[in-house]
């Protein structure tokens, strides 16, 4: 009797999943163009600039995923895009997801209208999840540096910071100087770093910037686990998540973070002040990609026209992010002068491991970190 | 005894009380029908208990034993004997079982107290509503409120700090640790051992202590002869409830901790979330039939406890 039971249960389940499905397959848009649009690799697929907005127009809709308002100024890039195209709605989902998390829903949320259109993600995971991006070279490719895009427009970069410390001048009077003044009895239960190094990518990079001004290199990340460890014993090292609200609160006084981040911070806590450390600088690219399977396939397309024209890479600079297009929209002269006083330069030459890298320092915290911060 | 056997599954078929009674009346023919319809009110919680229990159930343990290609492979299961692993394992035992302990036997407490109170009272009805609401209190809402009051910048601890000159932090912050989970978890779990514990005390006769007091028993006596043993049951059953409770948080100490990921629930979510290390998401499923395990011994133990103690409760 059981077993008959069991098996109309699983009946039913299939017929619901079945239905479920159904429901997904008529979300998809049946916008006219909306079969070229899945496969456009640039503009020219629509005609021009009006055809590719038309037919986003058209779909009148498009998911970004993991995109916090305070991060990289994507509030205002948000914004802008909706007061350029105002028949696309914006939906932004799980603002402070980790990258794996937007490919994670991209997968989990196949076939319907609610999955990411485009990512914003790391290199680790960029480099990982290439088989579900649909190449597109945006107008401007010419602009981006060979080294900084995948040759077919599976991915390119978009943005990059400098690991930074970010202090409240009101807790810390003098400000630190060099990565070993943290060590100090002044910064006693003062000092987060944003995540775990074994899961967000910010916090991997602190790590890395400790190991490169500890004597480590991109390839010997040790030394950065030992500072950490040091850190952790002095009594120093707290391990709260920080966000604006700890930071504001006072919570979480001296911050390991993109230099964007902590800029964007001084906006809501005037006395927070941002230290890039002199020595070696390490930075990160973030890399814009468009979901293969997006239900919105023109709508990222144009979103993609929109993060790299000067509008949106003039915001990334007014945070503080360095845009990937920084040098051909200075010989443009399109460069926001305000916002180039806000990032000030970009160094010539930063720290940034290689694939190959990451995953050499991921094995190592996940086998190190978790014993050199414990009690 | 056989009456015993056959309770359980009364007790699943739902209306369970009406069909012993007929049985006695006797009603033969229609039996199966009745039998038929009894499993048929059983269907919607059986398919719920499908659906959002054993499917996904099943599905995360399978996604412990094949790869990213998806072949079989043992490798995310020899990972949770890794030192790392069997370390976390050990601190979410440690922090369970404090905080159920101590919750067991504060809980158990408060519902003594409570006894003296008339059931109808206002005090009484108070602190019954206050622990429903609070043994559900838990999560990202629970970890603020410790946060502002108990943080670095808490309100207490800077109120300490200024009348008495006491830092409670002079060793360092331990609220973002494993340590720092005790109170928290505390917090939720007395509550939930007041309303679970209170009806059994509440099921205890008068007439109990009467009869011992007639046959010359002390207050000793009662306690350790009459009330200790009729409770034992629903009190270690409180004890292991508490228990599971602590183990399968995940939301307050996601909320808190964000380094090191201490707690099997916090692996869980690193192995599948992490943006730097990759291709883990095995492990998780490795990591969460550990705690599959865990559960499962656990539960062995209670209904063995049970079927030991109600033996001799009858």
């Amino acid at each position: 009797m059981f077993t008959r039971r069991t098996i109309v249960g699983i009946a039913a389940l299939a017929a619901i999943t079945i239905s479920l499905s159904a429901c997904s397959s008529t979300a998809t848009p049946t916008a006219s163009g909306a079969a070229d649009a899945k496969t456009a690799t640039s503009v020219a697929a629509f005609g021009d600039m009006a055809g590719l907005v038309k037919a986003a127009n058209a779909e009148g809709a498009l998911n970004v995923i993991a995109l916090p308002a305070n991060w990289a100024n994507y509030g205002k890039i948000i914004a802008a895009f909706k007061k350029k195209y105002p028949k696309i709605t914006v939906n932004s989902a799980l603002p402070d997801g980790s990258s794996a998390e937007e490919i994670k829903a991209a997968v989990d949320l196949a076939g319907q209208n609610t999955a990411p259109d485009v990512f914003d993600l790391g290199p680790a995971v960029a480099l990982a999840s290439t088989a579900k991006f649909a190449p597109y070279k945006v107008s401007t490719w010419d602009a981006i540096p060979a080294a900084n895009k995948e040759k077919t427009g599976l991915w390119v970069n978009d943005y990059t910071g400098l690991m930074s410390v970010g202090y409240d001048s009101k807790v810390i009077t003098t400000a630190p100087k060099k990565i070993s003044d943290l060590l100090g009895s002044a910064y006693r239960g003062k000092v987060a770093i944003n995540g775990d190094p074994t899961q967000a990518g910010a916090a991997f990079a602190a790590v890395g910037l400790a190991a490169i001004q500890n004597g480590g290199s991109a390839t010997d990340f040790q030394p950065g686990i030992d500072f950490f460890s040091k850190l952790n014993k002095a009594g120093n090292f707290l391990t709260v998540d920080p966000t604006p609200a700890t930071i504001a609160a006072g919570e979480t006084p001296v911050v390991f973070d993109w230099s964007y981040n902590n800029l964007a911070q001084a906006a809501t806590t005037p006395s927070w002040k941002t230290v890039v450390f002199p020595g070696s600088a390490y930075g990160s690219y973030y890399n814009q990609a468009i979901n293969k399977d997006a239900p919105h396939p023109a709508a990222a397309r144009l979103w993609q026209e929109f993060i790299y024209s000067p509008t949106a890479q003039n915001l990334y600079l007014a945070a503080g992010a360095f845009p990937v297009q920084i040098a051909a929209m200075d010989k443009a002269g399109t460069t926001d002068k305000a916002a180039q006083a806000t990032a000030g330069k970009m160094p010539s030459t930063f720290v940034s491991p290689t694939a190959a890298e990451t995953t050499a320092a991921g094995a190592l915290l996940t086998a190190k970190w978790a014993a050199a911060i414990g009690k | 005894m056989t009456s015993d056997a056959q309770s359980p599954a009364v007790l699943v078929a739902g209306a369970g009380v009406f069909p012993r009674r007929r049985r006695a009346a006797g009603s033969r023919p229609r039996r199966p029908a009745r039998r038929f319809a009894s499993w048929l009110g059983l269907t919607p919680f059986a398919l719920y208990v499908l659906i959002f229990l054993a499917i996904p159930t099943v599905l995360a343990v399978l996604s412990g034993l094949v790869d990213a290609q998806g072949r079989f492979t043992t490798s995310a299961l020899s990972a949770l004997f890794t030192p790392e692993i069997l370390k976390t394992f050990a601190s979410s035992f440690w922090v369970s079982a404090v905080t159920a302990i101590v919750g067991a036997i504060v809980g158990a407490l408060v519902c003594y107290a409570l006894l003296g109170l008339r059931p109808q009272g206002a005090l009484r009805s108070m602190v019954d509503s206050a622990a429903s609401v609070l043994a559900q209190f838990g999560g990202v809402m629970l970890a603020f409120a410790f946060i502002a009051t108990i943080g670095s910048q808490g309100l207490i601890t800077l109120l300490l700090q200024r009348t008495l000159h006491l830092n409670i932090y002079a060793n360092g912050v331990w609220l973002y640790d494993v340590p720092g989970l005790l109170l928290p978890y505390i917090y939720f779990q007395v509550p939930l051992m007041i309303i679970t514990f209170m009806p059994a005390l509440e099921g205890l006769k008068p007439q109990w202590a009467e009869a011992n007091a007639t046959l010359g028993g002390t207050r000793r006596t009662y306690w350790l002869r009459i009330a200790g043993p009729v409770l034992a049951p629903s009190f270690l059953g409180s004890l292991l409830l508490l228990f599971a409770n602590a183990f399968s948080s995940y939301a307050t100490a996601a909320a808190l901790i964000s380094q090191g990921a201490q707690i099997v629930p916090l692996q869980i979510r690193g192995a599948l979330i992490s943006e730097t290390v990759l291709g883990r998401s095995n492990v998780a499923g490795a990591l969460a039939l550990g705690m599959i395990v865990v559960m499962v011994v656990l539960m062995w133990a209670y209904s063995a406890l049970q079927s030991r103690t109600t033996r001799w409760q009858r």
